[in-house]
């Protein structure tokens, strides 16, 4: 057999499984489903399909560093909220232009990575993931500390940044603006995870002191990893605070970066699509968790149960606690988060 | 420069200072012993603010409230390490931060069901409300005093049980080798929830400590927690001398700078620029610190022996 | 006298007030295979670990291809043509056997910020991976993953992943390490056929592949070389067979 006909066989191109459905899916219902609810005056979906674009560009970021990188970033909300404010401050005095706004975020985000990254990826294990939080929190408190622009009471937006041709101060411009970027960093991820950097940043994650004695210089493979990924989830933040008009230090605040990293680990960190799978599943538990709280309390109210129903709805305002305990179970139990199970049922129906 | 007002910051910025200690020896207790990532140290510290202001408010006594909240929060450490915490140890340092994010949450939630949303104040008894003339001109509210020497007898405390108690031996034994203690015929099971359950203490305290002056409330732990983490990355993580000597300096210089670094800007900087410029710098002090000493001792100032 | 490949001059490294190579002195000839053995605790992997640069010796040089490497970055040496296998086992378990050794070729042509073209379709990458592989005789098994692996192929894909660099030099730490008898044959087979092809540094236990397979061999004990010489002449000295031999006769 020949090498390429060899190869072939690890990635069939033939067969798009189970996972592979389920994206095609997930974007084929993106793509249109918003449109269709926004035009049949359900304008709320079109603002949460937004927000979750958002946030899943910059989960699929996350993911690179985490998943593919085996770096524990736990302070990646700061670069959401330093795109944010690269729209927001410019906007404050009047420059809106879109050519401002987002080279303004690439150079800051840029620049903030490397300084951070370069010092971070000295030191290895709980000290990286201590000091990305700390350093994410710094630029926390910097921003709190900024009485100009709004400090803890944050920064109205009032003009969106603007572009020839497009006009995002439309809502389902800006819309599709958000899901073609999603589209663009997914494909950039997959290409550099299967690209001689991203094999040289797999194999870093798994034995970085076999990948030194074959030749690499993993550091700096590593901190480019990290400026790349930093980039592309501060431009995530600067498309979110285009869409939210607003933005506040809290959008940076280390739980931020937290929920950032649940929709890696539960959509299943170092898979392609995982992280949008994940921001997904969080933004339905949030949304829609304390209805089916409620829901469940009703059921047992029909069946007679009427305290404990009572007290099942009482109890819906508190599906942070639900929220918490997923995240053990998910940490002790389905290491894969839902690409791991999705794979594993694949894996069944072809034996 | 005004001595009283220094003085004053001086004492600020020991109080910061030795509640940091109180948070990060459990944290660096945990990671040394246990090699565990604990987000949720932060949730013993509200915990424990909690507990002790119902205590106080139920019991009428600011020291029988706090004397009763201690094993309280110790016993809800104990519950954690043996429910939660104890199936994580064989994970990875991810998953360690994971589900203590997790914990996070279930905690900010059960003190949401038990407390409420709104937080709780703490009255102080007469004779801690008063003031110490420290100095000439120099006074102070003497629970700052209470804060900083019982912060400080207990830093001397934990000194002499890692020296010189037979604890305190397993505990270095089993910072440096895992495997020997287990070959001593100790049950390491028990003495890690032992363990946690000190570091639970420990943060629990520093709660109770600060709870009369800043009120328990939610979410309270989980912003000096981060800072308790600069204080064991400066300090050298799992190093108990890195941790108390990082948090005294960390609170110094935090409190110091938000005082006086306008002053010192203005040296050579227009007034304007230095007023702008030094609430935003000042606030990055701590982190600019733990940045120089990366670069400098990327293991901290105190790098544990073995490891 | 041809320049040796490497040269070794009065390294020293100790831990805490243990001396783990003292003053080691070491030549290795272009196209040798020299055997460093030596009991437990002798300091043979913290003196590969020292040439392959894991770690920094406190005194001492080393020369290699005439050139001082003494301070020189592990991943520099590599490319000057320095290749290290591990004692144990260190391959990527999570990727398949091609792609192991396809991420050794890589290190090894040019710099790897190239971040668009598929490597599993880059020829430069898989041919000479592939080529590797046979040499080993790991063909058949290129595209399972490397976790499904016996010990034995996987201290196989060891080599394989050291050669892929094209080194001057193979430092070998125990190459047969953990290995039943028939998988220790397989392994002097391997590196007999590499043997007048490939300079090599060994450090082994298993005294009958030493024998079968060194020209030189230096004796280590307690981080300091007591003889050094040809094979037979180890065998018959008496400092040697008394400090370390002795134990098994």
């Amino acid at each position: 057999m020949s090498v390429e006909a060899k190869t072939n066989r690890i990635l069939p191109i033939g067969a798009i499984g189970l996972r592979g459905w389920v994206m095609i899916a997930v974007l084929a219902f993106l793509a249109v489903g918003p449109y269709t609810a926004h035009v049949l005056g359900q304008g709320f979906y079109l603002d949460l399909a937004t927000r979750l674009v958002c946030l899943s560009i910059a989960a699929v970021s996350l993911n690179l560093i985490l998943g593919y990188g085996g770096m524990i970033s736990f302070g990646h909300a700061a670069y959401i909220g330093l795109g944010a404010y690269c729209v927001g401050i410019p906007a404050y005095y009047d420059y809106t232009s879109g050519f401002l706004h987002f080279p303004l975020t690439i150079v800051v985000c840029g620049l903030f990575a490397l300084i951070t990254g370069a010092l971070c990826l000295r030191t290895k294990g709980v000290y990286f993931i201590m000091i990305t939080m700390a350093f994410s929190q710094m630029v926390y408190f910097f921003f709190v500390s900024l009485d100009e622009y709004g400090a803890d009471d944050g920064l109205t937006i009032d003009y969106r940044s603007e572009f020839p041709v497009v006009d995002i101060e439309d809502g389902v411009t800006l819309y599709y603006v958000c899901f073609v970027s999603l589209l663009a960093a997914i494909y950039i991820v997959h290409r550099i995870v299967h690209s001689r950097f991203g094999m040289a940043i797999r194999g870093s994650r798994s034995n970085e002191q076999r990948m030194r004695a074959v030749g690499y210089n993993t550091y700096a493979y590593r901190l480019t990893c990290y400026v790349i990924s930093g980039v592309m989830c501060g431009y995530a933040g600067a498309l979110l605070g285009n869409y939210t008009n607003f933005i506040s230090p809290e959008m940076m605040d280390w739980t931020r970066s937290g929920e950032l990293m649940f929709m890696v680990i539960v959509g299943g960190s170092g898979s392609l699509f995982g992280p949008v799978l994940g921001a997904l599943a969080f933004l339905q538990l949030e949304d829609q968790l304390p209805h089916l709280i409620q829901l469940l309390g009703g059921a047992f109210g029909d069946l007679g149960f009427s305290e404990l129903g009572q007290g099942i709805k009482d109890f819906s305002k508190h599906w942070r606690l639900i929220f918490g305990l997923l995240l053990i179970l998910t940490v002790l139990f389905a290491r894969g988060g839902i690409d791991g199970i999705l794979k594993s049922i694949e894996r069944r129906r072809r034996d | 420069m005004d001595t009283a007002l220094l003085v004053t910051q001086l004492m600020n910025g020991l109080q910061l200072g030795v509640l940091l200690f109180l948070l990060a020896s459990g944290l660096t207790l945990v990671f040394g012993i246990m090699d565990f990532v604990n987000l949720a140290h932060g949730s013993f510290y509200m915990v424990g603010a909690f507990v002790s202001a119902s205590l106080v408010l139920a019991l009428d006594s600011f020291i029988l409230g706090v004397l009763l909240a201690v094993p309280i929060v110790v016993a809800v450490g104990v519950l954690t390490e043996v429910i939660a915490v104890r199936n994580l140890y064989p994970r990875n340092h991810l998953d360690h931060v994971l589900a203590t994010f997790g914990l996070i949450l279930i905690f900010d939630e059960l003190t949401h069901i038990i407390w409420s949303p709104e937080g709780i104040s703490v009255p102080l008894p007469h004779w801690l409300q008063g003031q110490v003339e420290l100095l000439p001109g120099v006074i102070l509210p003497s629970y700052r005093l209470v804060i900083v020497g019982a912060g400080l007898a207990i830093a001397c405390a934990l000194y002499y049980v890692v020296s010189h108690t037979r604890l305190g031996m397993l505990i270095r034994a089993g910072a440096s080798n895992r495997t020997m203690v287990g070959a001593l015929g100790i049950d390491i099971k028990t003495l890690f929830t032992l363990v946690f359950a000190i570091g639970a203490g420990l943060a629990g305290f520093a709660g109770m400590l600060i709870a009369p002056i800043t009120n328990a409330s939610i979410g309270m732990g989980n912003d000096i927690i981060i800072t308790a983490f600069v204080v064991i990355i400066v300090g050298g993580i799992g190093s108990m001398k890195g941790a108390f000597v990082a948090a005294i300096i960390i609170g110094l210089i935090d409190t110091l700078g938000r005082s006086y670094l306008d002053d010192f800007f203005k040296l050579f900087l227009g007034d304007e620029a230095a007023e702008t410029s030094a609430p935003a710098i000042s606030a990055m002090l701590i982190y600019i610190l733990m940045a120089m000493v990366l670069v400098f001792k990327p293991q901290g100032l105190f790098p544990p022996k073995v490891r | 006298m041809t320049e040796p490949v490497l040269h070794v001059t009065n390294l020293r490294k100790s831990f805490g007030g243990v001396c783990a190579t003292d003053n080691v002195e070491l030549s290795v000839a272009p196209l040798q295979t020299h055997a460093v053995i030596g009991p437990n605790g002798a300091g043979k992997t913290t003196l590969i670990s020292q040439l392959s640069g894991d770690l920094t010796p406190d005194e001492g040089m080393i020369r290699f291809k005439g050139r001082d490497i003494t301070h020189v970055a592990p991943y520099r040496r590599s490319h000057l043509g320095l290749a290290r296998s591990f004692q144990i086992t260190s391959v990527f378990l999570d990727m398949t056997v091609l792609q192991n050794v396809a991420l050794a070729v890589q290190g090894h042509r040019g710099h790897s910020f190239r971040f668009w073209k598929p490597v599993s379709q880059d020829p430069e990458i898989v041919k000479p991976a592939f080529a590797t592989l046979e040499q080993v005789g790991l063909q058949d098994r290129a595209n399972d993953p490397a976790s499904d692996m016996s010990h034995g192929e996987r201290r196989q894909l060891e080599i394989a992943m050291a050669l892929a660099t094209e080194p001057d030099l193979l430092l070998l730490d125990e190459p047969m390490a953990g290995m039943g008898p028939e998988e220790s044959a397989t392994m002097v087979e391997t590196l007999k056929g590499l043997k007048g092809e490939k300079t090599m540094l060994l450090v082994e236990h298993d005294m009958d592949a030493v024998f079968a397979l060194a020209d030189q061999v230096t004796v280590l004990v307690y981080g300091r070389v007591i003889a050094s010489g040809a094979p037979q002449d180890i065998r018959s000295d008496e400092a040697v067979r008394r400090a370390y031999l002795g134990d098994e006769a």
